[in-house]
């Protein structure tokens, strides 16, 4: 049952798409330069900050308080995912995986998680950081899915653990910092870079089990026969 | 012109291709696919209106805002398809109808 959209309905609707480019590109390109200073504040303020990229910075010491809310918004989805019920059976591993994916996957898996962990590291200095080692790690679970790896419920208590470690450790130096320093996230200049280093660590975890978990579109299904 | 107002007009693009097929296409999948085009075309206009201070040539602040909302979009995407994919093992069927509620 399908219930398509008209033909005039569509033109109109084409027009008002149309008009909302044009609206955008127009007020974007006649924004007037020079009008934000975040930027000299950011950059005067790097050698405070624990880091030497300046989006490392931004990301993790000045504007904290995001990515802390944003890892909890990738666990909220997860849940929401979860709360579906069992995950279908995946059709792609309904046959078994050929020769060629799985010694891909024996030589790919292990880079995949090296990558990761240079990624967390160079970040500090270069591009990288949590989010792209946790995206990489992800890949490297989806891989091990796809020849056919299934959680089973022996691993269940470490996998939540892992789930809930990138959120408990920035809420902890969150808290640390509100009592001992007196402002929420406020990373003190002699410990930033190793509290950066930490957050990442925990987060690239739970980044990449989340983006794993979401991968199966359901609970992974031994997991509710356990209970 | 320079590239980054090449940049502005192509996320305008497709900020209005996802806008129609948003409202035109009536599959869900179409429909969130639709969505991430239009994230996608929000995100390129804020980099490339990102102009920098007087230190450095970019401004690092909308680069790390366009990766939070990368992550956020990736979940929200991964709970519609979800969504998407319980709405068709449970009733078969693939879009949304506004009809009369029995």
């Amino acid at each position: 049952m399908s219930n398509s959209v008209p033909v005039h309905l569509r033109m109109l609707l084409a027009a008002l798409a149309a008009l909302m480019s044009l609206v955008l590109s127009a007020s974007v390109l006649t924004l007037p330069a020079g009008t934000s200073d975040l930027a000299d504040s950011v950059f005067s303020l790097m050698d405070k900050s624990g880091a030497d990229h300046p989006v490392t910075a931004v990301l993790l010491n000045f504007r904290g308080y995001d990515t802390m809310l944003e890892i909890g918004v990738l666990l909220l989805a997860l849940v929401g995912v979860w709360s579906f019920g069992p995950a279908p059976p995946d059709p792609a591993t309904l046959a078994p995986a050929g020769p060629v994916l799985d010694s891909a996957r024996s030589v790919l898996l292990p880079m995949l998680l090296i990558v990761a962990g240079y990624l967390i590291w160079v970040g500090a200095s270069a591009p990288g950081g949590a989010f792209q080692a946790g995206a990489i790690v992800a890949a490297a679970g989806v891989l091990a899915m796809l020849t056919g790896w299934r959680p089973i419920p022996a691993l269940r208590p470490a996998i939540e653990v892992g789930l809930a470690l990138g959120l408990l450790v920035f809420v902890g130096v969150a808290g640390g910092t509100l009592s001992y320093v007196g402002t929420i996230l406020l990373l003190p200049e002699e410990a930033a870079g190793s509290m950066i280093l930490l957050i990442e660590v925990a987060a690239t975890i739970s980044i990449g089990l989340a983006l794993t978990a979401v991968y199966l579109g359901g609970s992974p299904s031994h997991w509710a026969e356990t209970r | 012109m320079q590239a980054p107002q090449l940049y502005v007009l192509a996320g305008a693009a497709l900020v209005g291709l996802g806008l129609y097929s948003l409202f035109a296409d009536r599959h869900l999948l179409r429909q969130i696919i639709a969505l991430n085009i239009m994230g996608g075309g929000v995100f390129l206009v804020l980099i490339a209106a990102a102009k920098g201070g007087q230190f450095g040539d970019v401004d690092p602040v909308p680069r790390a805002m366009v990766l939070t909302g990368v992550v956020v979009a990736v979940s929200a995407t991964a709970l519609a398809l979800a969504l998407a994919g319980r709405l068709h093992r449970m009733t078969g069927a693939s879009q949304l109808t506004i009809g009369d509620e029995d």
